[in-house]
């Protein structure tokens, strides 16, 4: 009797571990970027770039990178992208743009948000442990800003974290739910 | 009645477009020099951030360059690159130099089988390629000085009084005797008489640096004064502009006048 009711407690445990797991796996990310309404007399849309990156500051993953992707006389807006200056060192310089799924065009002010359901290659790729989620933003004849949220991947229940920019950016929020 | 509406409407929308003109820059190697025939070199260039060239050249058709006993004197080597131009001066008299590119040119649209057409030329060429009855035609003078000083030696005026042309600056603190943490104070003439209530953007370079363009906005007085505290050492870039209706362009309704200028601050 008292064998089997160990069998068993270790077959719930095993149970809960592989549910767990199973969670894990399963955890859905929402970006949300703030683009503030600014009173000058000369606004440009800014580029802004989003991504995860590991304790080394590595990238391990590009969430978006918003820039001007229409044709004009100087070619299309990739001439400014090393103004976004973290994000190109980082990462843009060694990519081949556009990238599908990260290169978008550049957003009006307002709230905009990015969602990634469990099952993009970008988060099933990503190994427990700690990050940060940085968006960078800089606009032309305006300024530039970097914000930072660090995270724990995965979870096993919902979490939201928050910050807010000062100047170039609104409020970022970085949504982790199961 | 409906014609000047549209002639206003015209303007306004013109308005948008010459405020988010790119800055137009000279650089000057150095602006305070030394010797029997010092040399500076200028780049003179077209772009959104200080002192870099990384948009267009700026023309030199319209460089004159005034010596400190008031001559006209030529610059040398003059070259217009991709992204920037190029001109040397020997500084051979003692005293300051003005070095200043004059742009007069018009601005005209009109209406053409429906479309819109857009020309920029100057005061000679008008009449040959702005068709005279053209619909809906709206035609804008533009003055515009963009300049630098240097100085070889003790600074001196001569060669920086008004013209009376345009919108100038009036130095009453010497441009080559600028320095952080002091108090300089300047004038702006439009036309020869003192402006007041003009706007003034005064920018460092160095922009790539840092994170904001840490502009000053500065208004004249009422006899048309400003003074300013240099917040740090650097090369500055100064601007303003305004719009009066003293054409002197028969065909143009109205006249926009800008003024740009880069002066250099030392450190105490």
């Amino acid at each position: 009797m008292k064998k089997l009711i160990v069998i068993a407690l270790l077959c719930l445990g095993i149970g809960r571990a592989t549910v767990g797991l199973a969670q894990d796996d399963a955890t859905n990310m929402e970006v949300g970027v703030e683009i503030p309404r600014l009173n000058v007399s000369e606004y440009h849309r800014p580029y802004v770039a989003v991504w995860i990156q590991d304790g080394n500051r590595k990238v391990v993953a590009n969430l978006a990178v918003w820039y001007q992707m229409k044709d004009s006389s100087e070619g299309a807006g990739t001439k400014w992208l090393p103004d976004l200056r973290q994000w190109w060192r980082r990462s843009g310089r060694s990519l081949d743009l556009p990238v599908d799924g990260v290169s978008s065009a550049t957003r009006p002010a307002g709230k905009h948000k990015l969602s990634l359901a469990s099952d993009d290659q970008r988060l099933t790729k990503l190994k427990p442990g700690n990050y940060e989620l940085i968006v960078e933003a800089a606009r032309e004849v305006g300024g530039r800003e970097l914000v930072e949220i660090p995270f724990t991947w995965p979870t096993d229940k919902s979490v939201t974290h928050k910050s807010k920019g000062e100047s170039e950016l609104g409020e970022v929020t970085l949504t982790l739910s199961p | 009645m409906s014609r000047l509406l549209l002639s206003a409407f015209v303007l306004a929308l013109l308005i948008p477009v010459t405020s988010e003109a790119h800055k137009v820059w000279l650089r000057p190697s150095q602006t305070v020099l030394s010797g029997a025939e010092p040399w500076v070199t200028v780049d003179a260039a077209v772009s959104n951030d200080l002192f870099y060239f990384n948009h267009f050249p700026l023309r030199l058709d319209g460089l004159v360059i005034t010596a400190p006993d008031g001559s006209s004197v030529e610059a040398e080597n003059q070259s217009v690159g991709k992204y920037r131009s190029v001109f040397d001066l020997a500084l051979k008299q003692r005293g300051t130099y003005r070095i200043a590119v004059v742009n007069h040119g018009v601005f005209a649209s009109w209406e053409e089988n429906g479309e819109r057409r857009r020309w920029r030329g100057n005061a000679q060429s008008i009449a040959n390629e702005v068709p005279a009855g053209a619909k809906n035609l709206s035609v804008t003078e533009s003055l515009g000085r963009v300049e630098t000083f240097v100085t070889n030696g003790a600074p001196s005026t001569e060669s920086i009084q008004p013209t009376g042309k345009g919108v100038e600056l009036v130095p009453l603190t010497h441009p080559n005797d600028l320095y952080a943490g002091e108090e300089s104070k300047f004038q702006f003439l439009v036309n020869g008489k003192p402006a007041a209530n003009m706007q003034i953007e005064l920018l460092r370079g160095e922009t790539r640096y840092r994170n904001s363009q840490d502009a000053l906005t500065i208004t004249t007085d009422s006899k048309g004064e400003f003074s300013v505290r240099w917040p740090e050492p650097g090369m500055y870039w100064l601007e303003t502009s305004t719009e009066d209706s003293q054409t002197e362009i028969p065909q143009a309704q109205s006249r926009r006048l800008s003024y740009a200028a880069t002066l250099e601050v030392l450190p105490q």
